[in-house]
């Protein structure tokens, strides 16, 4: 795989999310209760929360690596490792499940090829699986990246993600 | 201020902004400038009207037309037509599922889904721009602050909460005047008010649809909490999964702090109140209270054992009174409009309303708000409007995870706190979903379990492996390897469970598994005794047929993903069992009934 632009941008690129990491903190530190808020600003510049920005909040924070690695294991929301471009979260609350959401997270997983909580080889797709997104009137629903379709039927699945695979930049 | 002759509401929820109701908005303001009408109509972007299936929905006023399931290219016929010549849109005119009735004469109180209704923690959410103070200090907003801070004592304000029979909405239906008395009489120097909007139950969207809709309504309850039990910091905890809800209370809370409605010295009374917002990151368990409030200090969302209660020992070590979401959206009307009123809506000991959020297989899904005492069946048949696609009624979960699937014997149960606990569920935080007969009571069952494992903690041993075996047990039975045993092994774990859990969420966790056990047993003994499920759901235990209706189009052969169909064209086709991967494409497909499950 060819690293698009060399390696110099990449490390320009991390430097400047640490910097921003860095005043997130600083914005923070003083606050009561500060590490949620920081691990979640953290999984926004990041897309993840991983070893290096777990220490980078320890430090800055003034906690110990293992309170912030407890906090950062225990919800849900934030994740160690990078996800794909796109974020593909299948609702398997109670009023999709019981119309049948569970036959789109099958479809879904069929048509990329992945199981539930994985991420495709070209880092294009993660599958999850997802508790109440809260617009039980169109259930069954899904959401990728922030977009919602909602009365979603399993033949409906294959157009969709077309739709993302043959576009490079992004979908409206 | 401008006097504009018509406004047209757009609902801004997060059900019709799934379905494009941002786009209208837009559209909506595009033409009517197109037309020349910007000085005499105006669009205002609301909360929830709670018809969501009928999203997205407009409503017109002053004449109030109901538009439903409004597409962008409607939007011009509405303007040119309605809005310019004064002459409504039939066709998009909401028309009842249930009774096929379309009316456009009819006010939108007496739509069937609308009628049962009588709506105080909504009364706001659909009506006015949560985004503008203005428009909810015009619906009395802030006035109930005012009365508590300026006329009332901190006693007296305790006192009408109290008599006014107000009860925690978040489920557990502890009197909410007991909370903030015993909140009262803690002695620090340093005491907090909490919400908790972290409305983790799968299927419940209440509290999210009264921040969207009213935020200022739990900002002024959460001020007047803060007045009679002496705090002056006050937390919202809400679920990140909410982004819109989020928003609109950060605007709502910086339009209050401009309005010195919030901050120092409010009203000029001395009282001092500052709000702060905290996001929870995804764990169902953060709705118990303990579990809470560690995560808003920025630990683990563990819960730990009680006492010390947290009126006494809570958030950051100091007394904290934490209520949920609905329950403050009452408190300024009862302020207001005082305890007598109040309770004498509901039952005698379930006072006020109780929102619900109706989802699953039912016509109207949305949000509905009826006193308590109403019955199951009034809810789901006169409000809801029943099942969809003449399917047969089957069973109705009340209280999420916590709670339990009662049959059609018991449809004319009143809700209250008492009667959904005797009747085996229990209230929870106001999520109701209908199943129809095609829902397996079992596999609801381990939906459920499935759901507990995933979202329990793991402190306390009970929870974190008595759960684990249930599930097993239960995807067994589903599995169609269900053994000799496993019902009583079930009830012997669930028992356990029950008793030595350290939270709600544990205590709790086997009452879907109880219920199903108590109303659908058959269910169960169908699936272990005879490998059937009865409701066809179950994959391992069905087979799909081809029957004599079959004409030999060759539709499914050609659909089956696994080459399972073979025959003659216009010839009676045949499913090998053996092939068949169970994954229903060639019913769908067919276009004479022909295949069936069995």
């Amino acid at each position: 795989m060819k690293i698009k632009g060399g390696i110099d941008t990449i490390m320009d690129d991390e430097r400047t999310k640490f910097a921003e990491l860095e005043k997130l903190i600083a914005e923070h530190k003083d606050q009561k209760g500060a590490l949620m808020p920081v691990l979640q600003g953290a999984q926004g510049i990041f897309g993840c929360v991983s070893e290096d920005v777990q220490k980078a909040i320890a430090e800055g924070l003034g906690v110990t690596l293992a309170e912030v690695y407890g906090v950062a294991t225990f919800y849900a929301q934030f994740s160690l490792h990078p996800k794909g471009k796109y974020l593909i979260s299948v609702c398997l609350g109670t009023a999709c499940y019981v119309k049948g959401s569970q036959s789109i997270l099958d479809k879904l997983s069929q048509v990329l090829d992945i199981p539930v909580g994985g991420t495709t080889p070209d880092g294009k797709f993660t599958l999850e699986a997802t508790r109440c997104l809260g617009a039980c009137g169109l259930a069954p629903v899904m959401m990728i990246n922030g977009q919602v379709y909602g009365r979603l039927t399993p033949d409906a699945i294959p157009g969709i993600i077309d739709k993302y695979r043959n576009d490079d930049g992004e979908v409206a | 201020m401008d006097i504009y002759r018509a406004h047209v509401l757009v609902c801004g929820g997060t059900g019709c902004s799934s379905s494009g109701s941002a786009t209208l908005i837009e559209l909506f303001e595009q033409k009517i400038e197109e037309y020349g009408l910007s000085k005499e109509v105006k669009v205002i972007r609301t909360g929830c009207f709670g018809l969501c299936e009928a999203g997205p929905v407009v409503i017109v006023y002053p004449d109030g037309t109901f538009y439903s399931r409004v597409k962008p290219e409607n939007v011009e016929e509405i303007v040119s037509e309605h809005l310019l010549k004064g002459r409504k849109v039939e066709h998009l005119v909401y028309t009842d599922h249930a009774t096929k009735e379309q009316n456009s004469e009819k006010a939108l109180e007496d739509i069937n889904f609308y009628k049962h209704q009588h709506r105080i923690a909504l009364r706001n959410c659909g009506v006015i721009d949560p985004e503008n103070i203005d428009e909810y200090l015009a619906m009395d907003g802030y006035r109930a602050l005012e009365k508590a801070l300026t006329t009332m004592t901190r006693e007296q304000v305790i006192d009408e909460v109290l008599k006014s029979g107000l009860r925690g909405r978040g489920g557990a239906g502890f009197p909410t005047g007991m909370k903030w008395k015993f909140a009262y009489n803690s002695v620090n120097d340093q005491k907090y008010v909490a919400c908790n909007a972290d409305e983790g139950d799968p299927g419940a969207f209440m509290d999210r649809s009264i921040l969207e809709g009213d935020p200022h309504a739990v900002i002024e309850a959460m001020a007047i909490a803060g007045y009679a039990i002496g705090a002056s910091e006050g937390y919202i905890y809400v679920r990140a999964e909410y982004p819109i809800a989020v928003k609109r209370l950060r605007v709502a809370i910086k339009q209050a702090e401009e309005y010195g409605l919030l901050g120092d010295n409010i009203f000029e009374t001395g009282f001092n109140f500052h709000l702060f917002i905290r996001l929870g990151a995804g764990a169902f368990v953060c709705g118990e209270e303990t579990a809470l409030m560690h995560s808003i200090e920025g630990k683990r969302g563990e819960p730990t054992t009680r006492p010390p209660f947290p009126a006494v020992k809570g958030l950051f070590e100091k007394p904290t009174m934490l209520n949920n979401v609905e329950t403050y959206a009452n408190v300024a009307q009862i302020i207001l409009h005082g305890a007598d009123w109040y309770n004498a809506i509901g039952t005698e000991k379930s006072k006020g309303t109780k929102v619900f959020a109706l989802g699953g297989k039912i016509n109207n899904t949305g949000l509905v708000e009826v006193p308590m005492g109403t019955t199951l069946r009034t809810v789901i048949y006169d409000v809801g409007g029943g099942c969809p696609n003449g399917k047969k009624f089957k069973a109705v979960q009340t209280g999420g995870p916590s709670g339990g699937c009662l049959p059609e014997s018991l449809l004319d149960t009143p809700v209250d706190y008492e009667n959904l606990i005797a009747a085996g569920s229990m209230m929870g935080s106001g999520g109701m979903i209908v199943m129809d007969e095609d829902n397996c009571m079992v596999d609801i069952a381990r939906f459920y379990m499935d759901f507990i494992v995933d979202e329990s903690c793991g402190k306390c041993t009970p929870c974190r492996v008595g759960t684990k075996r249930m599930l097993e047990i239960l995807q067994r039975i589903v599995d169609g390897k269900g053994e000799e045993g496993d019902i009583e092994k079930l009830e012997d774990l669930a028992k356990t469970i029950k008793n030595t859990a350290l939270c709600g969420l544990g205590q709790t966790a086997a009452n879907p598994v109880l219920s199903t056990l108590r109303f659908f047993r058959d269910e169960y003994e169908a699936h272990i005794k005879e490998k059937r499920c009865p409701a066809h759901h179950c994959k391992n235990l069905l087979q799909y047929k081809i029957t004599d209706k079959c004409k030999g189009c060759t539709a499914c052969a050609r659909v089956c993903p696994a080459g399972a169909i073979t025959g003659e064209i216009k010839q009676q086709h045949s499913i090998d069992p053996k092939k068949c991967l169970k994954c229903g494409a060639c019913m769908e497909k067919c276009r004479f009934g022909a295949i069936i499950k069995e």
